[in-house]
């Protein structure tokens, strides 16, 4: 059974977002501060987030790993999986506003789609941390593992595909383009794994990737 | 005996369709991810049951198991299978109930149109339209539904009635808070689909009936079509572990009532409803009488969020998107540089426009070609209704066509031909219709006479189905400096148009002054009479601060502006426009503080003493290189860079004014070509350069995001392109960079590349080929001024 979630409203970080922009906590000035609030506001009249997820069980099978309508030999993913007998699946969009507000921006004022770019990326990933957090507390006793994408190590972003069989996210608007890319641009698939014990490890985000001399990796 | 016509049964009662078609498929055992329409061919006698079941129940017509039967999903041969299969399953089961309409299903495509997805709306039109011709007359209607998009919905409509001649109903998914996932809202969707001439109209799945009866009285307020309402078994939730519908058939059946009684006249379920909802609902229904369909006469025009009415307070329509008289547009159009176009939108929006007027006339371009991605582009950039303004009905025709949403159309007239070329358009496409009050004979010199031809085009009209409230009439406005009495003809038109024939009036007022200095004074006060005189519609320059003034004292003055706020509002932001004290007020340094406005206004005076080249090396460069050494050393981030690169920008912008004006041209450095690649979709980079190299006079062609390699190679082969930029975000889009290099190396050996993005680095950028690894915007102004330099 696949579950609908609706957002009134999320708090997300404006320092988040400056990283994305490359600012590492420095302060912006004046100007650029007051772009930065005008972004803020559009982007919250435009925000429309909503999440559809679904639980499955994981069945393994040789080399396999089945979880509702995904099939993968992705060894990163089971990696992650390590220990859980169940999972969800799910799929979350800040909706379509904000590509509008992208589209209209990179024609008519580049400050203010980059910031827009990296606000809505933050809330994205601000939506995705609530609705993990809700998680948790719906499923007491389990440990949830970090959030795991197509596209993250070796689990294909092919599997786009069956992350949509699984979950018809076109019923929150989120649709799949012929080069598996989401519209809307800030919306994210991903497995959260449930398992009885907990993961050991927990690392996650910037701390987990190799490449250390990323402009956006966070402190 | 011959069964009665689907619409005169719906006009004489209520009527109750089917419920949910997926959850019966799934509880007869459909697994997940298996196409539910398959079923028509292997488990036929399943959903012949599942209809049969319904039509026990008490449901008048059965919609057939044809959600996903598109050419996306299914193979021709299969889809002309499960499509036959489908039909047969639907009329076995009316036969043998001996009593039942069938309704062909039709859902969304499950792709996002363009701009924002990747499907092309002509694409999806036609896609619609391979199913709907395997259709043929085995139904008695067409039910378009579960549309979240407006513009998806125009396509199916589209398709439905060039390749069918079934009645069609549309029904659209809404959320609580009244609106599709797309953004439109109730009036807007009412005005698209009676202006496309749907014969009903109304609300499906994702809401409960519940919140569907909160939604309906707007619904009913704006539609004079019969209403549909389709709700889901109430919303789900959790219950030991299990989804379940929110509403019982108890609850759902009294809810369906009550939508009954408030103005919904065919009913029936969505998700999680079954047989056992509907024969509860059923018999509750039997006793309730619908409300009657109204009509509304209401005069809407919409974007694809939001509808305007004409009629009530005075709308702006904003004119400044009309080449007549401005060089710089000119320019701007014979240059496909849309960008500009946009900025104008956006402008006058910020200045309170409700609509903007679209003309893309220049002698020499395509009008027809150049009309249609005009409006596609200014429909990026505000989600205001357009007037499609154009004298050439393949023109008006292309616009209406792609235009999201129901247009204002101008123009007809009282000439014979021009009324048979535009009225079919009208009743095509939809579209609030301006109709100048001229004819063959020129335009009469008395308002008596303006209303005569008013009074034939309305006739003439109501042939095609075109009623008064899809049309506004424009008395015309002349030069008062070619004939001193025209003003009052017009004004005296406008008020006989409003009195004798009850119609809305719209002019484009700015004409008035034309021929006299100072001229913004004279438009003003004509537009002070002709709001006096009735008229509802001022084609204006909202970028007039006399315009402004006008219009804002009117509104205050008539009691429509509560407490004086919108007022008060504009007077203060008035005040606030003032160059900032105690900062140094020279352009170079209201550049590095990012001060766009300012740098336009300093920009516009130095120009009286300077040339462009003089302002663009003495204080524009001298500008940018600061920023940009500080941004190289980290003294400034990007955003701050960027603030610098938007204050350039608006000098520039009074550069380009004056050169168009004077007939002078930019000096441009080089072609540079600039593309995300295929398979990507991410352009934040690739903007972010485009907006530094533009500041530097680099002549950038963007291809845009997701673009393939041939692309890229014709391009810089067209322009003969020294530079091209190649953007990348993701690990599995590198290998389209490599092709794209390896393309260019093949097609233009001259051409070096530059490549940049999150997951490039400086090794693999040489290991793909590139000529240099960009690692921020301003390397890549770097490497383009250095390619510059040595080639010349």
């Amino acid at each position: 059974m696949i579950d609908t979630a609706y957002y009134e409203k999320i708090d997300f970080s404006v320092t988040e977002a400056l990283r994305y922009l490359g600012m590492r906590g420095a302060e912006a000035d004046g100007e650029t501060l007051r772009v930065l609030e005008e972004a803020r506001a559009e982007a919250e009249q435009a925000l429309t987030p909503a999440v559809r997820y679904t639980e499955a069980e994981i069945v393994r099978g040789g080399e396999e790993l089945r979880l509702s309508c995904i099939r993968t030999n992705s060894e990163d993913l089971k990696r992650n999986l390590f220990g859980c007998e169940r999972a969800v699946l799910f799929c979350a969009t800040v909706g379509l506003g904000i590509d509008r507000l992208l589209v209209k921006y990179g024609r008519t004022h580049s400050l203010k789609c980059a910031l827009l770019q990296a606000i809505g990326a933050a809330y994205a990933e601000s939506l995705c941390d609530r609705f993990c957090g809700d998680l948790q507390k719906k499923y007491k006793g389990y440990y949830l593992r970090p959030r795991f994408s197509c596209g993250y190590g070796d689990f294909p972003l092919s599997a786009q595909r069956e992350f949509f069989q699984a979950l018809s996210p076109e019923k929150i608007g989120v649709t799949l383009n012929d080069s598996l890319l989401m519209s809307p641009s800030k919306s994210v698939t991903a497995v959260v794994g449930m398992g009885s014990i907990p993961c050991k490890s927990g690392i996650k985000g910037c701390a987990a990737c190799e490449k250390t001399d990323c402009n956006f990796r966070s402190r | 005996m011959e069964k009665e016509h689907i619409l005169s049964k719906i006009k004489s009662g209520l009527f109750l369709l089917d419920g949910g078609m997926g959850t019966m498929l799934q509880s007869r055992g459909l697994p997940a991810g298996e196409q539910p329409e398959r079923w028509n061919l292997s488990h036929a006698e399943t959903v012949t049951e599942i209809h049969r079941a319904y039509l026990n129940a008490g449901a008048q017509a059965v919609t057939t198991n044809t959600f996903g039967a598109n050419a996306l999903k299914f193979d021709r041969a299969e889809l002309e299978h499960v499509i036959d299969g489908a039909l047969n399953c639907a009329r076995r089961a009316v036969n043998e109930a001996g009593k039942g309409y069938i309704l062909f299903d039709i859902g969304p495509s499950g792709k996002l149109l363009k701009p924002y997805g990747d499907l092309d709306f002509e694409d999806a039109v036609e896609l619609f339209a391979q199913t709907v011709r395997l259709v043929g007359n085995r139904a008695d209607a067409i039910l378009i539904e579960t549309m979240s998009d407006g513009y998806e919905t125009k396509a199916a409509v589209l398709a439905a009635k060039e390749n069918s001649d079934l009645p069609v109903f549309v029904t659209n998914v809404y959320g609580k808070d009244g609106k599709l996932t797309t953004g439109a809202d109730i009036p807007a969707m009412v005005a698209l689909l009676e202006g496309l001439r749907v014969d009903a109209l109304g609300m499906n799945c994702s809401l409960g009936s519940e919140q569907m009866l909160s939604l309906l009285p707007k619904l009913y307020e704006y539609t004079s079509l019969p209403v549909i309402v389709r709700p889901n078994a109430g919303l789900p939730r959790e219950e030991d572990g299990k989804t379940v519908y929110g509403e019982d058939e108890q609850t759902f059946s009294d809810h369906l009532v009550a939508c009954a009684l408030k103005g919904a006249r065919i009913l029936g379920g969505c998700c999680g409803t079954t047989p056992a909802y509907l024969r509860t609902a059923a018999k509750k229904l039997k006793s309730a009488r619908p409300l009657p369909v109204c009509e509304r006469n209401r005069s809407l025009v919409s974007s694809y969020t939001r509808a305007a009415e004409f009629g009530g307070n005075v709308l702006l329509i904003g004119e400044r998107i009309n080449p007549t008289g401005k060089k710089r547009l000119k320019q701007a159009l014979a240059e496909r540089d849309f960008d500009y176009l946009a900025g104008e939108a956006v402008a006058q929006e910020e200045q309170g426009a409700h609509l903007l007027d679209v003309n893309v006339g220049v002698p020499g371009l395509d009008e027809p070609i150049l009309l249609a991605q005009a409006v596609s582009a200014v429909q990026t950039a505000t989600d205001l209704p357009l007037q499609l303004d154009s004298a050439s009905p393949a023109a008006l025709e292309k616009a209406m066509r792609i235009y999201n949403g129901k247009p204002m159309v101008n123009s007809v007239n009282g000439k014979q031909a021009v009324m048979d070329a535009v009225f079919p358009l009208v009743k095509k496409y939809g579209g609030l219709l301006v109709a100048l009050t001229l004819d063959e004979e020129g335009i009469p010199a008395t308002a008596e006479g303006r209303l005569q031809i008013a009074r034939r085009i309305l006739r003439e009209g109501k042939k095609y189905g075109i009623e008064k409230k899809d049309m506004i009439f424009d008395p015309l406005a002349m030069a008062v400096s070619a004939e001193i009495g025209e003003p009052r003809v017009t004004l005296n038109a406008l008020k006989l148009l409003r009195d004798e024939l009850g119609v809305n009036t719209v002019l484009g007022v700015s004409n008035v002054s034309f021929g006299l200095p100072a001229r913004e004074t004279v438009t003003a006060a004509f537009l002070q009479l002709a709001l006096e005189n009735g008229l509802k519609g001022a084609i204006v320059n909202p970028l007039s601060m006399e315009i402004q003034k006008t219009y804002r004292a009117f509104l205050l003055l008539n009691g429509k502006d509560e407490n004086c706020s919108r007022y008060v509002a504009f007077a203060c932001a008035q005040e606030q426009i003032a160059p900032p004290r105690g900062e140094e007020d020279s352009l170079k340094s209201a550049i590095l503080r990012g001060r766009k406005e300012r740098a336009g206004a300093l920009a516009k005076e130095l120009l009286k003493t300077l040339s462009p080249l003089e302002i663009i090396d003495q204080e524009i460069v001298p500008a940018l290189d600061e920023a940009g050494a500080g941004f190289e050393e980290k003294r400034i981030y990007l955003p701050q860079l960027l603030m610098c690169a938007e204050a350039a920008k608006g000098a520039f912008s009074q550069i380009k004014e004056y050169l168009a004006r004077t007939g002078g041209k930019e000096e441009k450095k080089c072609a540079i070509v600039l593309a995300t690649v295929k398979g990507d979709v991410h352009d934040i980079g690739k903007n972010i350069v485009k907006a530094l190299l533009e500041n530097y006079s680099f002549a950038v062609s963007d291809l845009g995001k997701d673009v393939p390699p041939e692309t890229v190679a014709d391009e810089v082969v067209r322009l003969h392109a020294p530079v091209a930029g190649l953007s990348a975000l993701m690990t599995t889009t590198v290998p389209a960079m490599e092709q794209t290099i390896a393309l260019l190396r093949q097609r233009a050996p001259w051409c070096k590349v530059i490549v940049g993005g999150a997951v490039l680095t400086e090794e693999y950028a040489k290991k793909i080929g590139a000529d240099c690894y960009g690692k921020d915007a301003m390397a890549t102004v770097r490497f383009c001024e250095s390619v510059y330099r040595n080639g010349r």
